[in-house]
């Protein structure tokens, strides 16, 4: 098991340094905020732009290597180094993953709890009007990207505000920095509803249509059957026997959807304008900073291993079959 | 035989044949529609900046005075392309390199599952992101269905390799290996065949991703770059002005969601059809 | 007054499948009532049907009474109080049958706490003191385990257990051991036996295995086509059936005490539920048909003492005594000519010494990694002489489909030496390989399985020919269609339009299509129906004789292998526990194991299986990554267990090789104290004369 262990770790270290070092070298042959320097009113002088890019690590002048070696060194310490403007990228990465996490958490469990539930509600009635109406519901939210879903609710939220001639939703931002307290709170929550409705719309379809198909597989299995058999009325049998066999598949997708929580969601942040990890990928490529493009790398490829393995551990505690004895 | 018993079992799924008649409509409008309208996508009516649907602008115009039906038609032609090259090139990769790996195993099979691994955690959204608008001369947009096909190929595969995986032992398999039938042979006779509603279903739905994955990047700038234009990059444009000017977001966000929603179906029934297995 | 009773029951399908259709029995307390009938002749439906467990889109008509009570017009919130408590249902297969997420004893425990108000702590000793009552070994840490850690034959003792957790009045069985080893099987009966006095429940058992059923059934019930054909007591069934159904059936099952020669088959295929014939259902394979079968469906209809049949002509066949043999008459096969050479000077086409095949044993899904060695097959001596058939037959994981495979490889054996035809496997270039194969072919188990789905018949036994850059392929396909017995014009249908006996014969002229010399055939029959199954052994006798072909022949099933095979190999855990001639291991069995799976076998004679006494296995079969030291079958060796202490040690210390037995020719047992004794009395007359 130890071995097991280090091995894989060993693995995903090989993976994540290869995924990181592939987005700073490519980020850095390609992109140079020096623009943003240059363009400046007044000008600013070369040398002095010289100055500031190589003390950020981020002159195009200094050999692509060059300034890789000069990067993996603060890496390998936990340094990812500077932002174009020469914020720490650490400081930044802290404070945007705890913005995503605010902005995800309830969207993720509501989508998973939602999703499953209205899944096995679903196979249990099927072909019934509610499962048919379920179905074509999910099928509608799933084919529209969420983007669009986004900008419909901001649209929706704006014309409705502009009705009631107050906002009663929020659909930017992520507080009021002016109110505190308890106000600040309840303030948060309302920044909170559009972002997460969003979100969740689309993994409450995805799980459903899982859950469904995977209860239905399980519905007309044996052991059901034998639940009934015992004298379990059918309502029970389904609950305690076919949801807890059914619920393994859609666990391990919620474990992975967890784990990747915290590398944010583009699309919603962007739109809302919550200034989280996703956002911050768009932002960074855009503003051709090359130390923030590395570092949300990173930090995405960490994520999305540790998610892989958190969703095999989840399998293997729900699952006797896969357990080590 | 089996054909025609899926084409029958197809023909009576609803879903399947509502999916199939809306898709057919949607690419008669991408690939007809444009012969009807009164612009072609490049002009300009310098008269009409941002005027709502009318008669003269079927779909309204845009803030430099094109035609938003041309122009929206023209972005669909282009995302149907994309979406049907991307689906083909990533699934037969998916299918090719998913059934190498788990029918021969051992050493093969490492290395093609660690270039899945390594691929799975690539950061594809950044690559895509900094390549596709540096493609800027001629076909770029090839470039672009390469990339996204690229990054699109590889969940399948490893479903494909597990499927092998107890392919490999089935009977009929094995007694081709006793007859003496070379291994490569015995792949694309025996096991790609019978993964074959997999890779239609599987192709259908990437059909629909792949709408979507293009759309998504050019909502960034990242994907089809001017002058081309594709839904995506109109629904970007639109989202913008979406409050003032709904027309500019409103036909190709709606164009778009009809387009996926009926590939889907389609990917649906089809699947009902092809599993027989499956609750239909 | 009986527990059940069961009036005009139908069960129709949507699309207007009726599966069940008029099916009528009565179960008094203590009594077992067998219900036979091959797949698709509804009686598992009929089974399901009285325990309201059908899916909800079946139709059910008719009554079904429990202690005068009407079951069928009963809410669910009052059936939960009768599942369970009144009537206990013991499924087929008890993997599928638990759930996999929860412990076998939470799941027993489950059952009585349904039905009993008693503390968890309670329902979970009650559920040890149950596992303990089927003879699970160890049973407070046993019940802690979950299903799939369970074998086959623990998980259906336990199936049981929980059936009985309630002291229900009625027992239903549905085939509850046809997922079992013999041995094992014998067992779990015995088990059933011991419950069934426990509670004095009625028990009606399910099975297509006459042999079981004359060991356990009072009455027997026949089902073909969804209804009754034939109904009386077992005695009567047995020997003297009237309904030719029933007939033939008892005819076409190969015995294990039987003589060997062709079995006597019974034409076509059993109809579909979807497409039944106008008149008698079995009209179509009736040798005894007349024009009035087709006209209408005879009823079942009382013929004194409890009997039942429905065949219009029963009553001729009572008054002129008929037996099986009459009706069914018993096909002639040519005699082979390569037989007559005696067998030390006959070619030999496939030697096997010493070999062996170990694999790493992995575990877990997720968390995989080596945690020992199987002893799949260690070092196995056997050979087999031309136009010869030889079987290997073992329980499983003996190691016999390992071997086979590993012949089939042509590959160097990791130890130990492989010849076919004279080449041995290990020196053979890749060419060479390849010729050989045209020489070597298989028939595999499944019949399904065993054909591309995607692949119309003639392109599947074209296969081979097409490999071999024969270009006659086409000529070549009705050919050996016709060999077979089916139609040249099937060659453009999929396997999936056929059944199962068709698909097998599809199978075999896809293996000779090459001409080979050496046959290795795995499990032929052991999927099909026995009505269809005889028809399949007779081909391969026939081909074997007219061909010249040499068999190396893998099953399980003992009695098959009695009437198909000249000498017989057993295996236990990867070694041969005894060789010889079928008429010497049979009649004279001399290692222990071979005289429990010889003992094990239930006998289609109610009168046998009453007097016969069985030798009973203890415990499951070992592990074969951990087998026992010394001679591997000591830990469930009767024979062992009576050996005195220093009799054993050598037993302990010292595996045994095959030693040829001191009387005879061609008899060879891998014990210590072998010892020949007689397990099975030939009988003759299975029928009343």
């Amino acid at each position: 098991m130890g071995k097991y262990l280090l091995r894989r770790l060993a693995i995903n270290v090989i993976l994540v340094a290869i995924a990181a070092s592939l987005a700073y070298i490519l980020a850095a042959s390609t992109m140079s905020p020096r623009g943003a320097y240059e363009g400046r009113q007044p000008p600013v002088a070369e040398s002095v732009v010289d100055a500031t890019l190589d003390a950020y690590n981020l002159n195009d002048k200094t050999p692509v290597l060059q300034r890789y070696a000069t990067w993996v060194q603060g890496v390998v310490v936990g340094d990812f180094g500077r932002t174009w403007n020469g914020g720490s990228v650490n400081d930044e990465m802290g404070r945007r993953i705890l913005v995503s996490a605010r902005l995800l958490l309830i969207g993720t469990l509501l989508g998973f709890a939602v999703g499953v539930a209205l899944g096995a509600f679903s196979a249990v009635k099927q072909y019934k009007l509610s499962d048919r109406l379920i179905g074509v519901t999910s099928f509608v939210i799933m084919a529209i990207p969420v983007f669009v879903l986004a900008t419909l609710l901001a649209i929706g939220t704006y014309n409705l505000n502009r009705g009631l001639g107050f906002t009663l939703i929020e659909y930017t931002g992520e507080y009021n920095p002016r109110l505190s307290g308890w106000d600040q709170f309840l303030n948060r929550l309302n920044h909170l509803i559009l972002p997460t409705i969003s979100l969740s719309l689309g993994s409450i379809a995805f799980y459903s249509r899982i859950q469904r198909n995977m209860m239905l597989d399980v519905l007309d299995q044996d052991f059901v059957r034998t639940a009934m058999a015992k004298g379990l009325p059918r309502r029970k049998a389904l609950i305690k026997h076919a949801l807890r066999t059914a619920l393994i598949p859609s666990a391990t997708y919620f474990a992975f959807a967890f784990g990747t929580m915290f590398t944010g969601a583009t699309f919603t942040e962007k739109i809302f304008a919550w200034h989280g990890m996703g956002a911050w990928l768009v932002d960074s490529i855009n503003a051709n900073d090359v130390n923030s493009v590395a570092a949300v790398t990173f930090f995405a490829a960490v994520c999305v291993l540790a998610a892989s393995f958190l969703s095999d551990l989840l399998v293997a505690a729900l699952d006797p079959r896969v357990r080590v004895s | 035989m089996r054909t025609k018993v899926v084409f029958r079992r197809l023909l009576r799924n609803k879903q399947a044949r509502y999916g199939s008649i809306a898709l057919v409509l949607l690419v008669g409008l991408a690939y007809i529609g444009p012969y009807f309208g009164p612009y072609d996508w490049t002009e300009k009516d310098f008269l009409a900046f941002l005027s709502g649907p009318g008669p003269d602008h079927w779909w309204g115009t845009t803030s430099i005075g094109a035609d938003m039906y041309a122009v929206t038609l023209r972005g669909m032609q282009k995302s149907i392309i994309i979406g049907l090259l991307v689906a083909l090139i990533s699934t037969g990769l998916a299918a090719i390199v998913g059934a190498f790996a788990g029918y021969f195993g051992g050493w093969i099979d490492k290395v093609l599952m660690w270039g899945v691994d390594l691929l799975l955690v690539l950061p594809s959204f950044l690559i895509i992101a900094i390549v596709s608008p540096r493609l800027r001369e001629g076909a770029s947009w090839l470039w672009f269905v390469a990339l996204l096909a690229a990054f699109s190929w590889m969940v399948t595969s490893r479903v494909v390799r597990s499927m092998t995986l107890s392919l490999r032992e089935r009977e009929y398999v094995l007694a081709a290996v006793y007859m003496g039938i070379p291994r490569w042979k015995i792949i694309f006779r025996h096991i790609v065949p019978n993964l074959s509603s997999l890779l239609i279903i599987d192709a259908t739905l990437n059909v629909s991703g792949a709408i979507i994955g293009e759309a998504a990047l050019s909502f960034f700038g990242f994907g089809v770059q001017p002058p081309d234009v594709s839904l995506g990059t109109l629904i970007a444009e639109g989202s913008r002005n979406a409050t003032g000017y709904p027309w500019l977001f409103a036909f190709p966000a709606g164009l778009l969601v009809a387009l996926v929603l009926s590939v889907n179906l389609i990917g649906d029934g089809l699947r009902d059809a092809l599993d027989p297995g499956s609750n239909s | 007054m009986s527990i059940l009773e069961v009036k005009d029951l139908t069960v129709t399908f949507p699309g207007g499948i009726e599966a069940v259709r008029g099916v009528s029995y009565e179960v008094e307390r203590g009594e077992v009532l067998g219900i036979v009938g091959e797949s698709g002749s509804g009686k598992s439906v009929t089974s399901l049907a009285v325990m309201g467990l059908l899916p909800r889109n079946a139709t059910v008509s008719g009554s079904v009474r429990l202690h005068g009570q009407e079951l069928l017009s009963m809410k669910e919130d009052e059936l939960v109080k009768v599942r369970g408590r009144a009537i206990s249902m013991i499924f087929q297969d008890p993997l599928s049958a638990f759930t996999p997420v929860f412990t076998i004893g939470d799941q027993i425990a489950e059952a009585v706490r349904i039905h009993q108000k008693v503390s968890k702590d309670q329902a979970a000793r009650r559920a040890v003191e149950l596992l303990d009552l089927v003879g699970i070994p160890n049973p407070a840490l046993r019940a802690k385990a979950f299903p799939h850690e369970f074998s086959g034959g623990m998980r259906q003792r336990a199936m049981i257990a929980m059936a009985v957790a309630n002291d229900p009045d009625l027992l239903i069985c549905d085939e509850p051991t046809t997922a079992l080893d013999v041995t094992i099987q014998a067992q779990v009966l015995e088990v059933l036996k011991t419950a069934q006095r426990e509670t004095g429940a009625g028990i009606v058992m399910i099975t297509h295995d006459l042999g079981v059923i004359a060991g356990m059934a009072d009455r027997v019930l026949v089902m073909y086509a969804g209804r009754p054909v034939e109904q009386g007591l077992v005695d009567d069934i047995y020997y003297r059936p009237r309904m030719p159904y029933t007939m033939g059936l008892l005819a076409s099952i190969p015995r294990v005490d039987g003589e060997e020669g062709p079995l006597v088959p019974i034409d076509g295929n059993p109809p579909s539920p979807a497409a039944l014939p106008p008149g008698c259902p079995f009209a179509p394979r009736c040798p005894m048909k007349v024009d009035m079968c087709d006209d209408e469906e005879p009823p079942l209809t009382s013929f004194g003492g409890g009997r039942h049949v429905a065949c219009i002509r029963a009553h001729e066949i009572e008054h002129k005594g008929m037996t099986g043999a009459d009706v069914f008459p018993v096909p002639v096969i040519p005699p082979s000519d390569v037989v007559r050479v005696p067998r030390a000077e006959r070619a030999t086409v496939l030697e096997l010494d010493g070999m062996q095949k170990h694999y790493p044993l992995m575990k877990g899904a997720v968390f995989k990694r080596r945690v020992g060695t199987v002893f799949a097959v260690d070092g196995i001596s056997f050979d087999v002489a031309e136009g010869e058939t030889l079987a290997l037959v073992g329980e499983s994981g003996c190691g016999k489909t390992t071997t086979l495979q590993q012949i089939m490889r042509l590959e160097a054996p990791q130890a130990g030496r492989v010849v076919v035809l004279g080449k041995d496997s290990a020196g053979l270039d890749k060419s060479a390989r390849k010729s050989l194969r045209a020489d070597l072919q298989i028939v595999f188990q499944d019949p399904m399985a065993a054909l591309d789905p995607r692949m119309p018949v003639g392109d599947i036994i074209a296969e081979p020919l097409r490999a071999h850059g024969r270009t006659d392929a086409r000529a070549k396909v009705t050919e050996l269609l016709r060999l077979v017995g089916l139609a040249p014009e099937h060659a453009e249908r999929y396997p999936q339009q056929f059944s199962g006996g068709q698909r097998q014969r599809i199978g075999i002229a896809r293996a000779l299509a090459l001409e080979p010399k050496l046959l290795v055939l795995d499990e032929p029959v052991s999927a099909l129906d026995v009505s269809i199954q005889a028809g399949v052994i007779n081909l391969l006798e026939e081909l074997k004789n007219r061909l010249g072909l040499s068999y190396l022949f893998v099953a399980h099933d003992l009695a098959v292998v009695r009437h198909l095979a000249d000498r017989v190999a057993v295996m236990y855990l990867g070694r041969i526990a005894e060789i010889g001639t079928v008429e010497n291991v049979y009649d004279s069995p001399a290692h222990p194991y071979t005289q429990a799976l010889l003992s094990a076998i239930p006998l289609p004679d109610p009168e046998m299986e009453r007097t016969r006494k069985r030798i009973l296995l203890e415990g499951d079969l070992p592990s074969p990554a951990d087998p026992p030291s010394g001679c591997r079958f000591r830990t469930r060796c009767p024979k062992f267990a009576r050996l005195s202490e220093a009799e054993r040690q050598r037993c302990v210390n010292e595996e045994p090789s095959v030693a040829r037995l001191a009387n005879v020719a061609d008899h060879g047992a891998a014990c210590h104290y072998a010892e020949e004794i007689e397990v099975i009395t030939a009988s003759d007359n299975q029928e009343e004369q």
